[in-house]
């Protein structure tokens, strides 16, 4: 009693308890799951691989900091969300890519993907491919020189474009390969599934191994921290849209198998269109979201200029995500018809 | 040895969350007297409406039972005296929501005997509807599960409609509290007697006892009680907060959707908690008002949890003192973890819409969280019962867009249930957006209504 009476009780608001979730953890476990798809990115591509994902991840967590404090606020580097940003970014980026030019990507990421919007929680598109479409504007060419995967010394040297000078171009390497779907575009030529899956090709640092991304996204979904049918979706147009191509012209058209594994799209899907903040919530409007960007995916692959389309789709999709929110909604609980959308 | 209808079910409501229970730290421990404080604090605002107007005067001596105020309108109730005495003082008294309230401090005699006299019975048989009514209203009675609501109000079913069911509420979803298990298994009796009352003065043609899969022999208990032929039947439900809410239980009990708005009774059903309903089988036959209610009195905080049936009046300092309380004490609610409200004042009285009493130490309330801004994840949008969508409506609380809320997003359907903020991972206070949303809403269409008639 007397220590009840000198104590000062607290008071707050209801509900007194939460079910413990928390913002940072879900993005610390996305980061998790990007580790192993970033460790092999560097098993097959070398130190030049480590050395372009280090550089953007250390540059989309300077730029936010940087940003914070210039405009007065408390740092959010807190919230892990630049560190996904940086590494998504890092593991689109070819390995041989020149280190200054992924810095700049690291910074356009955070600034324009989502620092202008508001930071965390406004952005209208995944600060990663804003930052990577960028890049692709201003070096088409860096940005489509491959390397090859699992060279000899890949782990004691890194490629002669790595280390080039800010604002130069890169010295054209001798190693350059095509990518699987380059090879398609433009040569009609298909390469093993196998080799797809198991990522025994080459391509961007962390495109290549869908198996790993897979785990990944079945990790972070058993951990209900991202939704898993927004990837099922996107998957499944695609697979769905490319076969029926394929039964028509199998010699015109790429297998379905070869669509789903090849190029960005596993990791586009699984850990990019997934992005929270610019998908719809609604499980209705989630799929609506991802058979959009399948849809978008292959028209841009199969008659696009472009070999690749992954990311031009979630980017466009991630535009639509507002209106789809706003168009579907739940029916209120006893009202008879939905509300006219605003 | 069951010859009533018992049901289980695998259908719900939509969305809704699970929150740990802690219900068996208390739900087998049966209800106990609770001793009489020295002075019992009676505030005369204990229930929604209008306060009960003092009939006695200080110095008074009255014995247990007596009608101490009068009902002060018809939507309120008379107060009874829980206890022989003799009123101390008349004077304004602290209640939970900060604000004072008339009210009576009464001494209890130490060495009465404190026998309850008769009052006038309500006999079932022949009494009118109207008449069981008055009764309810004499009694004192109010929703005991918590909104404390003038109870013959809510059973006066309105000209041109009607009550095809009774539902009586046994859900009880809040975490921690075992009032009503508690109720269930003691007061089975005074239940169906209460039930009889209650279909006669409301009409209904059968009566449905709504309990959740966690107090299964609760469930089997009053089902053996049912006399075989009687239109009343126990149905057990899946656990799933906030089951208890009346919209949530009829719908996941009925199928049916009270209109956003609406009520009950707009799909003819009538919804009476369960204490309630034992609380008029105890009191009508002998012509009683309330004068003690059950309260479950647990929390990691507390060190003789119990179900305790306490004086109606009792301060909760004489409780706490009385079950004792943890040396880390941060936080009492008075209700359960998920609606309940933190006590600012250990003067406050134990009312009748107090269910529970829960104190938390300095471990459970951890503070402050860091709130983060909204990453849209959807998680409160799949936890609203009323699949309203609390994303939308907090980003809008944020931007002062209360106008919007209201009319295109459904505000004034929220009834505060607390889900959204439960399972929000940036630690959004949506619920509290919400409430003061509300009452600026309600305010300002106060104001134009005002405004419209001058």
């Amino acid at each position: 009693m007397e220590a009840m009476l000198n104590r000062t009780l607290n008071i707050s608001t209801s509900p007194h308890i939460t079910k413990g979730s928390s913002t940072d953890v879900i993005m610390q476990n996305v980061v998790w799951a990007l580790i192993p798809v970033a460790l092999f990115a560097v098993y097959s591509f070398g130190m030049s691989a480590f050395l372009v994902i280090a550089t953007s991840v250390i540059s989309a967590v300077l730029t936010e900091h940087f940003l914070c404090r210039i405009s007065k606020q408390e740092s959010t580097i807190g919230d892990w969300s630049a560190v996904i940003t940086g590494l998504l970014l890092g593991l689109t980026l070819p390995p041989n890519f020149p280190l200054w030019m992924a810095f700049v990507g690291g910074m356009i990421a955070i600034g324009l993907g989502k620092f202008i919007f508001g930071g965390l929680g406004y952005n209208v598109f995944n600060p990663a491919l804003v930052g990577r479409a960028v890049l692709q504007a201003a070096f088409p060419v860096a940005i489509t020189t491959w390397f090859p995967a699992f060279g000899e010394g890949r782990f004691t040297s890194v490629s002669v474009s790595t280390f080039t000078a800010p604002f130069m171009e890169p010295a054209v390497d001798g190693f350059t390969g095509a990518t699987p779907l380059s090879a398609f575009k433009f040569d009609n030529v298909t390469a093993d599934s196998m080799e797809l899956a198991l990522g025994q090709i080459t391509g961007s640092t962390g495109e290549t191994c869908a198996l790993l991304i897979i785990l990944g996204g079945i990790y972070l979904a058993a951990r209900k921290m991202m939704d898993w049918k927004i990837p099922v979706a996107i998957l499944a147009t695609v697979f769905a849209l490319s076969g029926i191509l394929y039964l028509v012209d199998s010699q015109a058209y790429p297998s379905p198998v070869f669509m789903l594994f090849s190029g960005g799209l596993m990791l586009g899907a699984v850990f990019m269109a997934t992005d929270m903040v610019a998908s719809p919530m609604t499980t209705l409007g989630v799929v609506v979201y991802g058979a959009i960007i399948g849809l978008l995916t292959v028209v841009i692959r199969i008659w696009g200029g472009l070999p690749e389309g992954v990311m031009y789709a979630i980017l466009l999709a991630n535009a639509i995500s507002p209106h789809i929110d706003k168009m579907i909604r739940p029916r209120v609980y006893g009202t008879t018809k939905k509300k006219a959308s605003a | 040895m069951a010859t009533g209808i018992l049901n289980f079910r695998k259908k719900s409501f939509k969305h809704g969350v699970h929150p740990p229970e802690h219900k068996s730290e208390t739900n087998g421990l049966p209800i106990r007297q609770f001793p009489f404080a020295p002075v019992i604090i009676l505030p005369m605002a204990q229930h929604i409406g209008a306060p009960a107007e003092i009939v006695v005067h200080e110095g008074q001596e009255v014995s247990r039972g007596q009608m101490l105020a009068k009902a002060g309108g018809y939507v309120s109730v008379p107060i009874h005296a829980p206890v022989s005495g003799v009123v101390r003082k008349i004077a304004n008294v602290p209640t939970i929501s900060g604000k004072m309230s008339p009210g009576i401090y009464l001494e209890a005699f130490p060495y009465s005997t404190q026998v309850v006299e008769e009052g006038m019975p309500i006999d079932l048989e022949t009494a009118t509807p109207d008449e069981i009514l008055k009764g309810i209203q004499d009694a004192g009675i109010v929703g005991l599960g918590g909104a404390a609501f003038p109870t013959h109000v809510k059973l006066k079913v309105p000209e041109g409609k009607h009550c095809d069911v009774l539902m009586i509420n046994g859900i009880e979803c809040e975490p921690y509290l075992t009032t009503d298990h508690r109720v269930m298994l003691e007061q089975g009796e005074d239940i169906l007697t209460g039930i009889k009352y209650l279909m006669k003065c409301t009409g209904a043609e059968r009566t449905i006892i709504g309990i959740e899969a966690n107090k299964k022999d609760a469930a089997e208990h009053l089902a053996s009680l049912i006399p075989e032929g009687d239109p009343v039947s126990v149905e057990v439900v899946p656990v799933k907060y906030p089951q208890g809410s009346e919209k949530m239980l009829i719908t996941a009990i009925l199928g049916r959707e009270v209109p956003s708005g609406g009520l009950p009774i707009d799909v003819h059903v009538v919804v009476v908690n369960v204490a309630t309903t034992a609380e008029i089988g105890r009191l009508l036959p002998h012509g009683r008002g309330i004068q003690e209610r059950v309260v479950t009195i647990t929390g990691p905080g507390v060190k003789k949890k119990g179900n305790y049936l306490i004086p109606i009046g009792t301060p909760l300092r004489f409780v706490l003192d009385e079950v004792g309380v943890d040396e880390k004490v941060s936080e009492v609610y008075m209700g359960g973890p998920m609606m309940g409200v933190a006590v600012s004042n250990l003067d406050i009285s134990i009312v009748k819409g107090t269910s529970g009493i829960v104190v938390f130490t300095e471990k459970e309330v951890k503070r402050p969280e860091k709130v983060y801004p909204c990453i849209k994840c959807g998680a409160c949008v799949e936890a609203c019962p009323l699949s309203l969508n609390p994303s939308q409506l907090g980003i809008l609380a944020k931007f002062e867009e209360y106008d919007t809320m209201a009319e295109e997003f459904n505000l004034l359907d929220c009834f505060e249930c607390g889900s959204c903020s439960y399972v929000c991972p940036s630690h959004i206070p949506l619920v509290q957006y919400f409430r003061l949303s509300k009452s600026i809403v309600r305010k300002r269409r106060a104001a134009k209504q005002n405004g419209g008639n001058a």
